[in-house]
């Protein structure tokens, strides 16, 4: 198939995709991407009919994003991707920190490393996986990176201690962290800004 | 003569020796190993010398890169990418820079596409030279690489006379890339890319042929086109078993579908195929730069899109024009914003398909960055392709995936 390919191709591709994975299933275009949602208990079964029928042969990627809004906040994200027909698809997923996903290892076994880093990074849980470890982090560590509400400085720093004569963890205090605020007052800022203050009391 | 040996003493029974339980030994491979090429901890477990289960620890370099990237801003990311594999910065550069344009809608003029192909090509070549010898390292032979990296060196200066880095270039930008090449540059790397056969032939006639490299490699960590799609393996992992599969054909960015170069294959899927993949590779990425400087010569203009609300304006403009200031500041303060949504764009590194799955919430910032590191999948088999070969071969399959920590940790 051509590349890159046209919006026309990959919805009717996509209404093809929904309308044989049943009820749930949803497909939609953007930036010249094809996405699918689908409901988490049946990933499964879907990513075998999309391997099988539609040629998706490879998971290319498996990630997750936290969108602490919502109330279930995890999407788990399927990059797949069709050798023979040169096509790439997004499967995606919802779940919280409670509900586990089912695990794909079965259809494509690469997601095997893609599914621990998953969890490690955000805690979501895979069900049926065969070895869930966490991979990226340190043996020991406590928390889950990449979750919004855990900071970009992490909670403890790692110093060599010459008098116990080994790496001690110690409260982060090295680093400060500095979130800039890029709000321009002209745009509309919602807090007093500085000086402003001085005219109220005026 | 036969009568007397047969008339001699009988010879005494060997005695029947017991058998004992022959426990399997766990050892740790690295993390501190020359062969590891990098901070991979293994875990092998062994029966005698062979090879039965592997469990590769990663993580020992994993730095956070996606937890940063959504603390700062699209620009200041840029270098992140350099940092990843540390081997071919520039490659992963483009990847995000592309992410960004695909989001954003911004249009490359084509000399700042053939400045990113030119040099997203001496990144291929630069990790195919480091590659290709020090798998021979691996297996014994300790020339390859001295020789391979006195070329090595030769490109770092390349990539210095352009951004002013020999490694940690952060030369691309989104639009293009940062300045312009100088016509004396251009000359230079044509006259080392015309002259690069000369060593690449010395390489080859020293390890190609070599009986003790071949044995080393041969029918080693052989990978069927199945397993090569099933586990996720990009690049030359799957050109090795003989899948016709490059995204710069076959999903062309950049101006790749416009050069004339082609795609090699291997037939057996093994460690020997892979590495004459990767020296193919290296003289056809020779030939895509030589096109490369003839159309750069030709085609004069601008190297960054001309729309100041993703590329500053020129300096001298800048002087002038209230416009040009404002868009000036807004960008190296607040920097660029991307629409909402979420794209995913992969380019062909050396290693194999390199991703950036970029989530926007339409700020300055990426809500979220997900780099697919060709390398993390090829690990991620190192169990079963090891499993049955010796000890020694290890090193061997190591070096043919072609593992670089900066980018398997992130």
């Amino acid at each position: 198939m051509s590349w890159p390919v046209s919006d026309d191709t990959l919805s009717a591709l996509g209404a093809d995709i929904a309308a044989g994975a049943g009820p749930g299933v949803e497909a939609s275009t953007a930036y010249g991407e094809l996405t699918l949602e689908a409901p988490a208990g049946r990933i499964v079964e879907v990513l075998t009919l999309l391997r099988d029928r539609f040629g998706f042969q490879q998971l290319t990627d498996l990630t997750g994003v936290d969108l602490p809004d919502r109330a279930q906040r995890f999407d788990v994200v399927y990059h797949l991707l069709s050798f023979t027909r040169n096509l790439r698809l997004r499967v995606k997923v919802r779940t919280d920190e409670d509900t586990a996903v089912p695990t794909v290892t079965g259809v494509y076994p690469c997601a095997d490393w893609y599914e621990r880093e998953c969890f490690d990074m955000f805690g979501v849980f895979f069900s049926g996986h065969p070895d869930l470890r966490r991979i990226l982090t340190d043996y020991g560590f406590h928390g889950h990176p990449l979750r919004k509400d855990f900071p970009m400085s992490g909670y403890v720093e790692l110093r060599y201690d010459d008098e116990l004569k080994r790496v001690v963890y110690e409260p982060v205090k090295s680093v400060e962290y500095r979130n800039w605020d890029f709000m321009s007052p002209w745009e509309g800022a919602s807090y007093v800004l500085p000086g402003d203050e001085k005219g109220e009391a005026r | 003569m036969a009568d007397d040996l047969a008339a001699g003493p009988a010879l005494p029974e060997t005695p029947v020796l017991p058998e004992t339980p022959v426990r399997k030994f766990n050892i740790n491979f690295g993390p501190q190993h020359p062969a590891a090429h990098g901070v991979l901890r293994l875990v092998l477990e062994l029966d005698g010398e062979v090879v039965d289960r592997v469990d590769p620890h990663i993580g020992l370099l994993h730095r956070g890169t996606e937890k940063l990237m959504e603390a700062r801003t699209y620009l200041q990311n840029v270098p992140y990418f350099d940092r990843l594999d540390y081997v071919a910065p520039m490659n992963q550069e483009h990847a995000f820079c592309l992410a960004l344009e695909r989001m954003a809608g911004i249009e490359v003029p084509v000399r700042a596409q053939l400045i990113r192909v030119l040099f997203c090509e001496i990144g291929r070549i630069l990790n195919h030279l480091l590659n290709v010898t020090t798998q021979a390292m691996d297996v014994g032979a300790l020339t390859p690489p001295l020789w391979g990296f006195e070329e090595r060196e030769k490109l770092m200066v390349f990539y210095e006379r352009a951004s002013g880095a020999r490694l940690h270039a952060n030369y691309f930008r989104p639009g293009g890339v940062h300045q312009d090449l100088p016509d004396a540059l251009i000359d230079d790397i044509e006259a080392w890319a015309k002259a690069f056969h000369r060593p690449l032939g010395d390489i080859d006639k020293l390890i190609t042929g070599n009986r003790i490299f071949k044995q080393r490699n041969v029918d080693i960590g052989v990978v069927s086109r199945e397993q090569a799609m099933a586990w996720g393996f990009s690049g030359v992992m799957v050109r090795g078993s003989g899948i016709a599969w490059d995204l710069r054909r076959s999903q062309p960015y950049e101006c790749y579908s416009e050069l004339d170069f082609d795609i090699p294959l291997g037939v057996n899927g093994d460690c020997y195929d892979r590495y004459l993949c990767r020296m193919q590779e290296m003289r056809e990425s020779v030939k895509i730069m030589l096109q490369c400087v003839e159309r750069l010569r030709k085609t004069p203009g601008p190297v960054l899109t001309e729309d100041n609300k993703y590329a500053p304006p020129r300096r001298g403009e800048m002087k002038r024009s209230m416009e040009a200031l404002i868009h000036h500041f807004k960008l190296y303060t607040e920097g660029l914003h991307t629409p909402v949504g979420e794209v995913y764009t992969a380019v062909e590194a050396p290693k194999g398909e390199f991703g950036v799955f970029l989530v926007s919430d339409g700020g300055n910032k990426p809500y979220r960055c997900k780099i697919r590191a060709p390398g993390f999948a090829h690990l991620s088999a190192m169990d079963w392709l090891c499993q049955g070969h010796m000890l020694a071969d290890v090193s061997a399959i190591i070096g043919s995936l072609d593992i670089v920590f900066g980018e398997v940790d992130r």
